[in-house]
């Protein structure tokens, strides 16, 4: 089971990154349990600057705009 | 904007990023020529109809069928060079770049990379946490937040397309003064201790994130993306923008606004910056309202502070940075910007005759 956290105060790029993770986790078949960080502190803890930033297993792996599937893919099959 | 540049970076040339290469170049000339044929179209549109040319009516139809195509391209082109460029920057980066940097050449710095530097509205505060908390000085990261909503690729296009390229460069150059030295200004006063309580005790260190090497097609990409979402985004904005426009430069008779907006009424620009405080518009709504203010003999200067006052001092973007700034500090950065654009307002109507 990955622990995938999606850091973002909730707009809506975050809302698709979240859905994004879900659909690449499902394709792949890897289990994942995806948690949403809204607390800005909680956000600026991870040492992001810009959101949605997507942690996996406790590693920042991506912070700024929407990620690309194969991107997604190539961190959760890891 | 040279796609050559762009194209020598790329780590290798495969053949599919030449057929992008080629397809956007002649995507390019195919907007030159399209570009080059509007006003006739839109002249014909205007004799097709069965409204006389040198009425009013006929006017602001005139007006609104040269415009719309105009502004809509010319936006087009500006939001791709601009999302091409923007593919070399991340507010990661930038944050780098400005981490310990001193105040003066950092307020410089910031103000720059705030109109370069991608980040959607929404991130504003994770933005300014993260900058503060990395150790960029306050006044420098208030340089880069003020700067990047006032500079940004709606205005500046917009302003391109509708009053021409002095005022654009004017507006470019104006909207930086303003974010640097109201940034310096904030840092001199030294209102670390108004921030909230939380955000001043947080220390964190940038997270050690993989740099992302885009190709030269995902710069292309990133740039169609760009003109995909904000034009698609501002779009009924600006055609709104023009009818109110249309409607100015048909039926408003000329010199009615010199008085209240002419450069004889010393209040005018005082009342302008005011008046644009509460208001909230993206550039798209108030630019095509300013050609037409102009047009009818509003001053420049008094046009130039309220489009400024409306874009970069807006209540919903004080709401959200209530979170992170105590009343008093939003307080000073209001009077601040507020005094800045002021400045530049009469300072443009002094100078420009």
């Amino acid at each position: 089971m990955k622990d995938v956290k999606v850091l973002g105060p909730g707009c809506k790029r975050c809302l698709t990154t979240a859905a994004m993770v879900q659909s690449e986790a499902d394709k792949l078949g890897v289990p994942v349990k995806i948690e949403k960080v809204t607390d800005y502190a909680a956000i600026a803890g991870y040492g992001i600057a810009a959101t949605p930033g997507i942690v996996i297993d406790g590693k920042v792996v991506h912070a700024g705009g929407l990620p690309k599937p194969e991107d997604l893919a190539q961190w959760l099959a890891a | 904007m040279s796609i050559e540049t762009v194209s020598g970076r790329a780590p290798q040339a495969a053949p599919s990023s030449a057929k992008w290469i080629v397809a956007t170049l002649a995507a390019l000339t195919l907007w030159g020529l399209v570009y080059s044929q509007l006003p006739a179209f839109s002249e014909w549109l205007a004799r097709s109809l069965p409204v006389q040319p040198d009425s009013q009516l006929g006017a602001a139809i005139a007006f609104f069928a040269y415009d719309t195509p105009k502004v809509l391209m010319l936006l087009a082109l500006v939001v791709f060079a601009m999302g091409l460029v923007r593919s070399f920057f991340s507010p990661e980066k930038t944050r780098a770049l400005l981490a310990g940097k001193r105040e003066g050449i950092g307020n410089v710095l910031a103000g720059g990379l705030g109109i370069l530097t991608p980040f959607c509205s929404c991130s504003a505060v994770p933005l300014f946490i993260g900058f503060v908390s990395a150790g960029v000085p306050l006044g420098v990261t208030f340089s880069f937040l003020i700067a990047a909503p006032m500079v940004n690729e709606v205005a500046l296009g917009l302003l391109f397309a509708l009053v021409g390229w002095k005022v654009a460069l004017v507006y470019l150059g104006f909207g930086l003064g303003v974010a640097i030295v109201s940034g310096w200004v904030i840092g001199r006063l030294h209102l670390e201790h108004w921030l909230q309580d939380w955000v001043r005790n947080l220390r964190t260190t940038a997270a050690d994130l993989q740099p992302q090497r885009l190709s030269t097609v995902e710069r292309i990409k990133a740039g169609i993306e760009a003109v995909h979402e904000i034009v698609g985004k501002v779009w009924p904005w600006i055609i709104a923008g023009i009818a109110v426009g249309a409607f100015i430069h048909g039926f408003v008779p000329a010199g009615l606004l010199t008085s209240a907006m002419g450069r004889g009424a010393w209040w005018s620009v005082p009342a302008a910056v005011l008046l644009g405080i509460p208001m909230y518009s993206n550039a798209a709504g108030v630019i095509p309202v300013v050609e037409a203010l102009i047009g009818k003999g509003a001053a420049l200067g008094t046009v130039l502070a309220f489009m400024m006052s409306v874009i970069a001092l807006s209540l919903p973007e004080m709401i959200i940075l209530r979170k992170v700034l105590t009343i008093r500090l939003i307080a000073v950065f209001i009077g601040v910007v507020g005094s800045g654009i002021l400045a530049v307002g009469i300072l443009f109507n002094a100078l420009f005759h």
